[in-house]
C-alpha cells in the first residue's frame, strides 16, 4: 500500500467513461488522456492496465480501489475483493452465441454426442453456466476474437460478452441463450477497505453523489 | 532432464527464510509461554466425521485420504476443531479455564487451490466474551509487537450482528441465504440487488444494505441506529468499553466483517497491515464448537499465518 490512495483504471472499452467518472470527480487525469503510452500517474494516484489485470493489481494490495468489469469478477469467482459499487457504464450481456445455420446442429450435438464444444476468454464463467444447467461442454480456451472459432470449427458455440451484438453479426453469429448481464464496478482491496475506510466511503460519497444515486 | 516438482500450494524453505520464520516462532511461543498457554499437537490428519462435527464447509480439506477400513482422514484445514476435540477427551478432567496454542502446518483449499500454511495461535478454553476476548486481542497485539510488525490493525466485527438483524426483518430463509451469501463473498452490490428483491420497508432495506458498510474506530459503535440493531451491537460495546488502550488503538471495528469457518458465534477479528495484501491473522469466539464435542463451554482463539507475517515484516522493514 502506498502513502496516496490509488486507483487501477481500465484501458480499452471502459477507459474514457472511467477518465469522465474521474474528471467529474475533480481529478486531473489531463496528463492520462494526453499519454496514450505511459501507464502509471503516481502523482495523480492512478495506474491504467487492461479491465482484467484490474482485478489483479487490486488483490494484490498495489491499488487499494480499481474499476471493472463485472464479467472478470465473475470469472475470477470475486477475487477475494470487495465489489462496492455499480456504476452502470459499459452495460454488456454474455451470451451463448453460434452461426445462424448451426442452430440445429448445436443442439444434434448435444443430444448425440453428450457435450458441444465451447470457445471462449470466460472459461470458469461458462463451465459454471453449462453445469448449472446440466450440460456439459468441452471449454476451448481462446485469447482474443473468440466470433473465429464457429466460423472456421474449432467450436460449435460461444461463451462472451457483447455490447451491440454488432460483432457477433458481422461475423453472422445469433445469440442462442442469454446468461446475465456486465456493467463496470468499483472494487476494493480487502487490507484498503478497512485501512482507509474514510478515504474510500468519501470516494464512494462523491461517486454517488456525482452520478446522483 | 524433468525435475521432479512438488505438489500445488506447498514450497521448500531454505535456510535463510527458515531463519527468519523460526526467529517469528520463537518470540511467538515465547509470548504464549509467558502468557502461561501450554503448546499442544495434534495429528496431521484428522477423520473427515471429526471435522464435519466443527464446519461442514471445511472438511473437505485440501489433501485427503482413505485408512485400511475405508474411513476418509483429510489433512487438517485448522488447528481449532482438533484442539476442541483434545480438550473434551484428554483435557476432560481439567478444570476450565485451559489456556492451548500451537505452531502446526494447516492445509486449505483457497478458491479452489490447496494450499499448505504455517499457523501459529491459541484457543482459550472456558471463559466467556468479553474476558475471554480481551485477554486474547491482549495476547494477539503483544505478539504482533514482540515480532516487531509495527502498522497493523485489527478489525473487529461479530458474526452474530448481520445474521440476527436479518432473521428479524426477513422471514423468508431462502433470502437471508441468498443476502447472507453475498455479504460473505464481498458483494454488496449483489447484496443491495438481493435486498431491494426482498419487498421490505424502505426503512429496513436501508438498515440492511447501509449497516455492513459501516466500520471505523470505537465511534461506530455509538451510531444512532434501529433499536434491533443497536441492541444486537451490545456484544462489541461491551468488550470496546473492556479493552486497553493498546489494543482499542489498533482496533476498526467493522460492522459487515464476515469469517470463515462457520462455528464463530460473536466477536470475530481479523489481522491487517498495510504491507501486506490480505489478512495475516485472525480468529474470533467459537462458543457452541465445545459442545459439539461433548463438553460444552464458551471459547476464543487466534491464528497467524507465519509465511504472510514473514512477508509483512518484510515489506514494513524495506520502506523504513
Amino acid at each position: 500500500m502506498s502513502d496516496t490512495m490509488t486507483v487501477a483504471v481500465p484501458r480499452g472499452a471502459m477507459f474514457s467513461e472511467t477518465l469522465d467518472l474521474l474528471e467529474g470527480l475533480g481529478r486531473d487525469v489531463s496528463a492520462v488522456r494526453s499519454n496514450d503510452r505511459k501507464l502509471f500517474f503516481p502523482e495523480a494516484g492512478l495506474i491504467t492496465m487492461r479491465p482484467s489485470d484490474v482485478l489483479t493489481y487490486v488483490s494484490s494490495g498495489v491499488a487499494d480501489l480499481g474499476i471493472t468489469g463485472k464479467d472478470v469478477l465473475m470469472e475470477h469467482n470475486g477475487g477475494g475483493v470487495y465489489e462496492l459499487f455499480d456504476l452502470g457504464y459499459a452495460a454488456c450481456r454474455m451470451v451463448v452465441a453460434a452461426r445462424e445455420q448451426d442452430r440445429e446442429e448445436v443442439e444434434s450435438r448435444m443430444r448425440e454426442l453428450g457435450t458441444l464444444r465451447v470457445a471462449t476468454k470466460y472459461p470458469n464463467v461458462a463451465k459454471r453456466y453449462f453445469a448449472e444447467s446440466g450440460r456439459q461442454v468441452e471449454i476451448v480456451e481462446v485469447k482474443g476474437s473468440v466470433e473465429l472459432a464457429p466460423v472456421t470449427g474449432l467450436a460449435d458455440a460461444i461463451v462472451d460478452l457483447t455490447q451491440s451484438g454488432a460483432t457477433l453479426s458481422e461475423n453472422g453469429l445469433v445469440v442462442l441463450e442469454d446468461m446475465s448481464s456486465s456493467t463496470a464496478r468499483l472494487v476494493a482491496n480487502r487490507v484498503s477497505y478497512n485501512y482507509r475506510s474514510d478515504e474510500i466511503d468519501e470516494f464512494l460519497g462523491e461517486i454517488r453523489q456525482h452520478l446522483n444515486f | 532432464m524433468d525435475f521432479p516438482g512438488i505438489p500445488e500450494g506447498t514450497k521448500d524453505a531454505l535456510p535463510e527464510e527458515m531463519r527468519a520464520l523460526r526467529q517469528i516462532t520463537d518470540r511467538l511461543r515465547h509470548q504464549f509461554e509467558q502468557a502461561e498457554y501450554g503448546e499442544v499437537y495434534t495429528p496431521t490428519v484428522e477423520r473427515q466425521s471429526t471435522l464435519a462435527l466443527g464446519d461442514r464447509s471445511i472438511a473437505d480439506g485440501a489433501f485427503k485420504l482413505l485408512d485400511e477400513h475405508g474411513e476418509v482422514l483429510v489433512f487438517r484445514p485448522d488447528m481449532t476443531i482438533p484442539i476442541a476435540r483434545v480438550a473434551a477427551s484428554s483435557f476432560a478432567s481439567q478444570a476450565p479455564p485451559l489456556r492451548l496454542y500451537y505452531q502446526a502446518h494447516t492445509y486449505r483449499d483457497e478458491g479452489g487451490r490447496p494450499s499448505e500454511m504455517l499457523e501459529s495461535g491459541v484457543e482459550l478454553l472456558g471463559l466467556a466474551a468479553p474476558t475471554g476476548t480481551v485477554e486474547v486481542l491482549g495476547l494477539l497485539c503483544g505478539c504482533l509487537d514482540a515480532v516487531g510488525l509495527l502498522d497493523y490493525r485489527i478489525g473487529i466485527g461479530d458474526a452474530t450482528i448481520y445474521p440476527n438483524l436479518l432473521a428479524s426483518i426477513v422471514p423468508d430463509l431462502d433470502q437471508r441465504k441468498r443476502i447472507m451469501h453475498e455479504l460473505s463473498t464481498l458483494d454488496f452490490v449483489g447484496l443491495e440487488r438481493e435486498v431491494r428483491a426482498a419487498d421490505l420497508s424502505p426503512q429496513d432495506a436501508e438498515l440492511l444494505i447501509e449497516l455492513p458498510r459501516i466500520r471505523g474506530s470505537s465511534a461506530v459503535l455509538g451510531q444512532d441506529l434501529d433499536p434491533t440493531a443497536t441492541g444486537l451491537m451490545q456484544g462489541l460495546r461491551k468488550l470496546d468499553d473492556s479493552l486497553p488502550d493498546t489494543v482499542r488503538s489498533r482496533a476498526i471495528y467493522d460492522l459487515g466483517l464476515c469469517r470463515r469457518p462457520g462455528y464463530y458465534t460473536g466477536t470475530i477479528f481479523e489481522v491487517y497491515d498495510p504491507a501486506w495484501s490480505g489478512p495475516v491473522g485472525g480468529g474470533g469466539h467459537y462458543d457452541d464448537l465445545l459442545g459439539r464435542f461433548g463438553r460444552l463451554m464458551p471459547a476464543v482463539g487466534f491464528s497467524l499465518h507465519i509465511e504472510s507475517l514473514h512477508g509483512a515484516l518484510y515489506d514494513e522493514g524495506r520502506k523504513k
